[in-house]
């Protein structure tokens, strides 16, 4: 059906009713949008971004614990699993498969989360401190469901990875990656509804509960 | 889905005389003008604050990032054609296909020509205007495909047997408690629960199924990014995610106008659509999707379809309507809408309730089929105060009127009444004696009152106010009276 294709842009430049002259012109304007992003007004949070990124997680029902490094992340994760008396099984991506799980008794499975796995570990590409949000990119060694289909989903955020806002980690993801993969997801807090009568339930499709681990030396 | 705009006058008389609509809307009333104002407040503060310690003196503020946003939309829409291009071309590169629908029978067969292909059976769906503009789920399930709604306000009205949504962010606004209850407890076949988590939870447990076994995922888009070729979508219950994360197949379907240039005018989009559609500062989820699976990926669809649907868009290139494009759908200019809080969505017949539906029904579908949207606003331009886009509505609302009575849509009495006026007012005199007749007239209606409480040649005007009766003589006398006495 190019037929339509060809139809909907002959009416939309029909519309427009632009010189046809000037279409290379304008072909290279867009381009050249495209090639320099411009970032728009936004607050710019500086100083301490940890702290606003914990402040931001909480106000969207995240949950915060700091820790000093990588191996304090076992030990945190039985600690809040237990305090809310949640089942130390789960998944995790394999790039924190290599801690020591055992010694906090818990059995983590470093490979993507299935329909029934209860907890889901991740680790994160960027975190937003504007909005406390994490900046996950799917990819062979970082499932996308690992975020999505477990109850509980704890993700390990070292301080350093912490930016001001979104323009921020789009440069990030810009000067290391170059391309995006094929799904960024930026993730809020737990799910939620509010369909029925506009009160918020949170635990809709994707997990009831986030907690998020900020590695301060790291 | 089943256009019923053209009778938008006896549909507001049933929804005005449903008492249990009636107590729904006013449970719902307010909150969404509540929360987009504190989002709105807690910004500027945030700001404020910012700047504070940067030390800088001024603070951008909410009013920028919407010029921002308005700026962003309206500079696509200039050049939509040249954007649309390169949408599709960086797409293509990211290894989607990219389909081009003139109308809602063509989203249709293109859906089901992509089912046959890939011999797909079940689709989960998640949120999408256009899917309802395109009656979808009929046509899929005439063609052997069985949709199922995953966003839980869509799911309720498509157990409830197809139910129309009736607000663009808020499918269910019109359903209380008690309504869902009694649905789940007959659909699911389980006790009746009344406890709203319990009763999301029981949704949660009936859907993961359909999530974990449907070969086909069918969204919408928020914004394409013609930087990435790739599509944003806004959610926050997380069927978003499964939907386009899941099924072996993922069929995008938006309207042409929601290109954005770079992935910088997401963020600042993201910025106003959220505030003013929910009073969030984000979404639980904003995903960017982009190409298939990749080499070693473990999860994603196989194949990535966009359908880029005109369906009536092009026409509102038309310079007087070219702002309408700009929409987001954030829904702010109905929660804000006097009209839309007492009559609901459901009275303005088609898919897009509120101000920005009756701009754009009588815009898709026809100004005849769709004659009294225009009319239905109080033109307090709410609405267009708190579009976060900054789109005229009410401008707009009147233009559609003036379109009407040129093209002579209007009814025979309203037609020359006005030309009567037209006449009266040209001929001062006879004006003049016409102005004190009809006081005369209005006081003896009044009967020594100080209102009339029916008026004898428009009584319906009369059904839900009184007319305050006229106080001394016309205007003119007056003005002419106290010349005199000056002089
Ligand atoms: S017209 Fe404006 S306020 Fe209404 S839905 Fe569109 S963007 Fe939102």
């Amino acid at each position: 059906m190019s037929e339509a294709r060809d139809e909907i842009l002959a009416r939309v430049r029909g519309a427009l009713a632009r010189d046809p002259a000037t279409l290379t012109a304008r072909r290279q304007a867009v381009a050249q949008m495209i090639a320099t992003p411009q970032a728009g007004p936004r607050p710019q949070p500086r100083g301490d971004l940890a702290a606003r990124f914990a402040e931001r997680s909480l106000s969207m029902s995240s949950t915060v614990d700091r820790l000093a490094t990588r191996a304090d992340v076992p030990a945190a994760v039985a600690r809040y699993l237990a305090a809310n008396s949640l089942p130390g099984t789960g998944v995790c991506w394999p790039e924190l498969a290599d801690l020591d799980w055992q010694s906090a008794g818990l059995v983590l499975a470093g490979r993507p989360a299935g329909g029934d796995d209860l907890l889901g570990i991740t680790g994160t590409f960027c975190a937003i401190a504007e909005t406390g949000t994490l900046m996950l990119l799917s990819g062979p060694q970082t499932a996308a469901t690992t975020s999505l289909l477990p109850e509980t989903h704890i993700a390990v955020v070292p301080a350093s990875r912490i930016v001001s806002d979104m323009e921020a980690a789009f440069a990030l993801l810009r000067s290391e990656r170059g391309s995006l993969p094929r799904a960024v997801n930026f993730v809020s807090g737990p799910s939620r509804t509010g369909d029925i009568e506009q009160t918020i339930v949170l635990g809709a499709h994707g997990p009831y509960r986030v907690h998020l681990l900020i590695l301060d030396n790291e | 889905m089943r256009q019923q705009s053209m009778h938008f006058a006896a549909r507001v008389g049933e929804r005005l005389a449903d008492v249990k609509l009636q107590a729904n809307l006013k449970t719902a009333k307010g909150k969404f003008v509540d929360m987009r104002a504190a989002a709105v407040r807690a910004f500027d503060a945030d700001a404020k604050a910012c700047a504070a310690a940067a030390g800088q003196a001024d603070a951008i503020d909410f009013e920028a990032v919407r010029d921002a946003a308005q700026a962003i939309r309206s500079k696509v829409i200039d050049d939509l054609d040249v954007w649309l291009e390169t949408f599709e071309a960086k797409a293509t590169a990211g290894g989607a296909t990219v389909l081009w629908a003139r109308n809602g029978a063509e989203v249709c067969a293109h859906t089901l020509e992509i089912a046959r292909r890939h011999g797909l059976q079940k689709a989960i769906k998640s949120k999408s205007m256009l899917s309802e503009e395109a009656d979808l789920n009929a046509a899929l399930e005439a063609g052997g495909v069985q949709p199922v709604e995953t966003d839980l306000g869509e799911y309720i009205l498509q157990i409830a047997g197809n139910e129309a949504p009736s607000h663009i962010i808020a499918p269910v606004i019109h359903k209380n408690l008690d309504e869902v209850a009694d649905l789940f407890s007959r659909t699911h076949k389980k006790p009746r629960q009344t406890d709203i988590p319990a009763l999301t939870r029981e949704a949660r447990e009936a859907l993961r199924e359909h999530f974990l076994s449907a070969d086909m995922g069918i969204s919408g888009g928020n914004f394409l990014i013609a930087e990435s070729g790739g599509v944003a979508l806004v959610t926050n219950e997380g069927n978003g995610r499964m939907v386009t994360t899941l099924p072996k197949v993922h069929v995008v379907i938006t309207g042409i106008e929601k290109v954005v240039p770079t992935l910088d005018d997401v963020a600042t989009l993201l910025r106003v659509l959220t505030r003013s559609a929910t009073g969030q500062s984000i979404s639980n989820y904003v995903s960017l999707l982009t190409g298939v699976k990749g080499e070693g990926d473990p999860d994603g669809p196989e194949h990535l379809y966009f359908i880029l649907v005109d369906n009536g868009r092009s026409t509102l290139l038309d310079d007087d309507f070219r702002d309408m494009l700009r929409c987001i759908r954030c829904g702010a200019c109905m929660n804000h809408c006097p009209v839309y809080q007492t009559v609901g969505g459901h009275a303005y017949g088609w898919v897009y309730p509120g101000p920005m539906g009756s701009v754009l029904t009588p815009m898709f579908t026809g100004l005849e089929r769709a004659l009294d949207l225009p009319q239905a606003s109080t033109l307090c331009n709410q609405c267009g105060s708190v579009c976060p886009v900054r789109i005229p509505l009410s401008q707009l609302l009147r233009t559609l009127r003036e379109r009407q009575t040129t093209r002579g849509l209007r009814p025979w009495s309203e037609r020359l009444g006005g030309k009567a006026w037209a006449w009266l007012a040209m001929r001062p005199a006879f004006y003049a004696r016409a102005a004190r007749l009809l006081s005369r007239y209005l006081g003896w209606l009044a009967g020594g009152e100080d209102r009339i409480r029916v008026l004898g040649l428009a009584p319906a005007w009369t059904l839900g106010r009184d007319l305050p009766a006229p106080q001394g003589g016309t205007f003119r006398d007056r003005y002419a009276a106290r010349r005199r006495n000056t002089q």
